[in-house]
């Protein structure tokens, strides 16, 4: 399971490309991108904890990995300024079956969200705010 | 000596993203308390601890953790990563 925090840009069909999934019969992948519903959004800048960060990751993607016996995996979460349309974080899972691969896959997602210490800040037209965090978010994560 | 961190909106309120303090709090709560006396701008960062997360020598934690040995204390909201 490999966990990258990073401010550039990456590609996500060269690391879906290079994940591959030799030994696997399924392949998951997951991209976020900045989305701007309401057509203002100049910008998206996202905070993080550097350390505890990669520490909260490691330990979700272990979890994942142990819990669906993945064969790979892969997270990629971006900070710093970020315009709508780039993509914000990716995930990748590999294992035997698709049933496995998806459902690690949505764990590392519903886990990313409110575990994953970022904090996303919107820079709009007409003024700027913290984006707050969702109750719905922290459901989700009952359901594991 | 503890290293305090702040995030996002906390850094904002509070003014600064870290500082290092001479404190003999035992837990975080009373940590909490003693910052609140100082200045107003903890105060009010520190009202509404419902809205606050702390994560104690980088591990996600509650506000009644005990500080011994702890080197590294950080205040931020609900995370919202993904």
């Amino acid at each position: 399971m490999k966990v990258r925090v990073q401010r550039a840009p990456f590609d996500f069909a060269a690391e879906a490309a290079a994940f591959g999934g030799a030994g696997a019969g399924a392949v998951v992948t997951f991209t976020g991108i900045v989305r701007d519903c309401e057509g203002s959004l100049q910008r998206m800048e996202i905070e993080h904890y550097p350390g505890m960060t990669e520490r909260a990751l490691t330990r979700i993607a272990e979890e994942a990995s142990a819990r669906w016996g993945l064969v790979g995996g892969l997270i990629i979460h971006r900070y710093g300024p970020l315009v709508p349309g780039e993509a914000i974080m990716m995930v990748a899972t590999s294992a035997a079956h698709r049933a496995e691969a998806f459902a690690a896959a949505e764990y590392l997602m519903d886990y990313l969200k409110s575990r994953a210490p970022f904090w996303k800040k919107e820079i709009r037209s007409d003024g700027e705010a913290w984006v707050s965090a969702r109750d719905a978010d922290e459901q989700a994560l009952t359901r594991w | 000596m503890i290293e305090i961190l702040y995030f996002a909106w906390v850094r904002e309120r509070i003014g600064l993203p870290r500082e290092r303090v001479d404190t003999r709090a035992a837990t975080v709560a009373d940590l909490v308390e003693e910052l609140k006396l100082r200045e107003a701008r903890y105060a009010a960062a520190f009202a509404d601890l419902s809205a606050l997360r702390v994560a104690v020598d980088q591990d996600l934690t509650d506000f009644d953790a005990p500080l011994a040995g702890v080197r590294e204390v950080a205040f931020f909201p609900p995370m919202t990563g993904g």
